[in-house]
């Protein structure tokens, strides 16, 4: 795919810095090359946004606070057309309000950064408490078909790491590119490595070829900025490839929403990311992500000190879903247990990829799960 | 001139979608006409829009940059354009019920930032491309589909609203008279700062029809005489001016200002 | 007399108006709101089902470009000649 691949020096000078996970994603962000920022405040992600004003201020971006939730998705994609790399960052609440503008950035493909720092809901719910409630409202929360990115960190590292790649996600495929992280993993403070030079990439541009449709039935198209002297018809109604607005025209529908789709499912394999812990002679599998990973690393080491042939697939993307590695881990264990913090989102999911039995381990009580719960839950079922 | 127009606009994309008789295609040429008096480059121009006739106004037309949003959002996402590229000349087009009603929080703020962009609200006070519902700004005892007894609630003042807020330039005309409309909107054009233009539009097929007006020519002599100047209402009374249209440049705050 | 004949000298600058009939929608404001009613509806209905609008007087044209600017589909194009 034609986008430029480059390195360039990290922001921060390189080093160990003990930060606070939001901290380390406004940081990660700025080391991607975001220069506009639209938030609005909301518990527990306003860190970000804090961190955000200061460290834009010293680099001659753009920050912004915005009178709502909805004001800020829509300015960040108003910049990312301007040329941007554009953030926002909000919890569950707000990303329910942003619904409507993440389906309009999907349909129009405009590269954005969203961080969800997840707390406990449904609604307002427990604003300072942690959860990972919003696994499948990130990707269906717009109506229709929408193909996101979204990854899930698990340290203040991740943080920083996978902020970065959002950015990267978000160019290479021109779309939305989530951050689910939760309060959790959002206020620890721990030690954040940064290295000399950090990996960014660059939107594909390519004056006069059509911004909206390419030859391949699964292409990104090129992306012209306003006032480069494109013309640029965005538009959230069906278009065709100069972004004509097609409102009766089957043909270009089909052909849109196919290629919206395909464009990231045929190369899901440069997004999908996972991390395998004990997994070569498991016969008892965990799925975790996210902070509640952390639990269920410590949970599979303390079962197999007990003499269970337990193993850890941790997931760090979510979507697109990593349904290979689940299809290979439901044929190498006779059971995955999944411990999240929601009622079973991607326990449900699972069960789509595997025959192989999937046991949900939830806890929505507003306090993350205990390596402890995890060992219970699973000998439980066990017994 | 005339041919500077033909040069501003995506010719295959016309005749437009607009009813016959429908006043956004009036407005559209005088806000043509504007830039291309002002000899503005059509190369450094934004033209932003929400949902609904008005907003079609400038996309696809308008040979320009344009960002068609979504319903009551185009000011927010012009302001994401501007802050970052603030060499665009952002212009907003959109309609009453758009940018007042599902969009008025928006509107709002955008005057009290003084946000540099021209907001040009083609009021048709009704919601025409759904029917012809009732809006923020629908008059007293109109008829629309979802007041068969008539509006019992009052419209927005849309000036005084846009003025209380904090905007620097604040007009209204009508269609009616595209002469002075097109004087307006180079104004509020060329303003720095924040410029709101309330365009009287009006909409035959859906306003007009289930008001007793017969033809799109009667709501333009409507227009026409229940509009009277700022100048012109010095020394009336109140009763006097019952029914009347206030029009004519309302707030005029100079060039100094606007954030961008 | 030479007064009466310079005021005959003073011939009004033909002009052309051009109506667009594939971007005319038949409305009529033009009809209506032209001082000098230059315009009329045709007798045929066009194939887009209205009676088109035709410049049957042009000779009366004072260039007011009314028409011009209330046509809501830039249909009217009124050029002096010379």
């Amino acid at each position: 795919m034609p986008i430029q691949r480059k390195k360039i020096k990290s922001s921060l000078a390189p080093g160990w810095y003990f930060m606070q996970g939001d901290e380390a994603c406004a940081e990660g962000a700025i080391a991607a090359g975001c220069r506009f920022y639209a938030g609005y405040p909301i518990t527990p992600a306003s860190e970000v946004m804090i961190r955000m004003v200061h460290r834009l201020a010293d680099i001659d971006g753009v920050f912004i606070q915005m009178e709502d939730e909805i004001g800020s998705i829509s300015s960040v994609i108003g910049a990312s057309w301007a040329g941007a790399k554009a953030m926002t960052a909000t919890s569950g609440p707000g990303i329910s309000l942003m619904a409507e503008a993440v389906g309009y950035a999907v349909i129009t493909e405009t590269p954005c950064v969203i961080v969800d720092v997840q707390r406990a809901g449904p609604s307002t719910g427990q604003a300072t408490r942690p959860a990972q409630g919003d696994i499948m409202q990130v990707k269906w929360g717009p109506h229709g078909d929408n193909e996101i990115v979204a990854l899930a960190p698990w340290s203040v590292q991740e943080m920083y790491d996978l902020t970065i790649k959002a950015f990267n996600y978000a160019e290479r495929f021109r779309l939305p590119a989530f951050i689910l992280a939760d309060e959790a993993v959002g206020h620890l403070r721990e030690t954040l490595v940064v290295k000399e030079e950090v990996e960014v990439w660059d939107r594909y541009k390519a004056p006069g070829l059509p911004p909206f449709g390419t030859e391949e039935r699964n292409g990104v198209p090129p992306m012209p900025s306003f006032g480069e002297g494109a013309n640029l018809l965005v538009t959230g109604s069906t278009h065709d490839s100069w972004g004509f607005r097609k409102t009766a025209d089957s043909a270009v529908q089909a052909r849109l929403t196919e290629r919206l789709v395909l464009k990231v499912r045929d190369f899901k394999d440069e997004v999908i990311e996972t991390e395998s812990y004990f997994l070569d002679d498991a016969e008892v599998g965990v799925l975790a992500y996210g902070f509640t990973a952390r639990a269920a690393l410590q949970a599979v080491k303390r079962l197999r000190n007990q003499g269970m042939k337990a193993g850890l697939l941790r997931l760090i993307s979510i979507w697109p879903f990593a349904d290979e590695a689940i299809i290979k881990l439901g044929k190498k264990c006779r059971v995955i247990f999944v411990p999240e913090m929601n009622r079973g989102q991607v326990a449900g999911e699972l069960k789509k990829y595997t025959t192989t039995p999937v046991i949900s381990i939830p806890k929505t009580n507003g306090e993350v799960i205990e390596p402890g719960e995890i060992v219970e839950g699973i000998r439980r079922n066990m017994a | 001139m005339k041919e500077k127009i033909f040069q501003m606009i995506n010719t295959e994309a016309f005749p437009t979608p607009f009813c016959p008789g429908c006043g956004h295609g009036i407005l559209m040429g005088a806000v043509l006409r504007a830039i291309a008096e002002l000899e503005y480059d059509m190369k450094q121009m934004l033209f932003v829009s929400g949902i609904g006739c008005a907003a079609w106004i400038p996309s696809p037309h308008f040979k320009a940059d344009t960002l068609h949003t979504l319903h009551g959002r185009a000011i927010v996402y012009a302001t994401g354009a501007k802050l970052y590229n603030p060499k665009l000349k952002v212009v907003v087009i959109s309609g009453d019920g758009d940018l007042s009603a599902i969009g008025g929080n928006h509107l709002i703020h955008a005057a009290r930032r003084d946000m540099d962009m021209t907001v040009i609200c083609a009021n048709n006070a009704i919601y025409g491309m759904t029917g012809g519902q009732v809006a923020s700004t629908t008059p007293l005892g109109s008829m629309t589909t979802t007041t068969p007894k008539g509006n019992q609630e009052p419209p927005f003042d849309l000036c005084k609203l846009v003025e209380g807020a904090g905007a620097t330039y604040v007009a209204r005309q009508s269609v009616a008279a595209p002469i002075p409309l097109t004087r307006i909107l180079k104004k509020a054009i060329s303003h720095r700062g924040f410029a709101f233009v309330e365009a009287l539009s009006p909409c035959p097929t859906h306003f007009g029809r289930r008001n007793a007006f017969r033809t799109a020519y009667d709501m333009i002599q409507s227009l026409k005489n229940s509009c009277i100047s700022t100048e012109k209402i010095r020394g009336m009374s109140p009763e006097e001016l019952l029914g009347k249209i206030i029009v004519g440049q309302l707030v005029d705050k100079g060039t100094e200002g606007g954030r961008s | 007399m030479p007064d009466k004949a310079k005021k005959k000298e003073k011939v009004k600058k033909a002009v052309n108006i051009h109506l667009n009939q594939k971007w005319c929608k038949g409305c009529y404001i033009c009809l209506e709101v032209c001082p000098k009613k230059v315009f009329e509806k045709s007798l045929e209905v066009s194939e887009k089902g209205f009676n088109p609008v035709v410049a049957v007087h042009p000779e009366l044209c004072t260039h007011c470009l009314q028409c011009e600017m209330l046509c809501p589909d830039l249909a009217i194009n009124v050029e002096k000649e010379g």
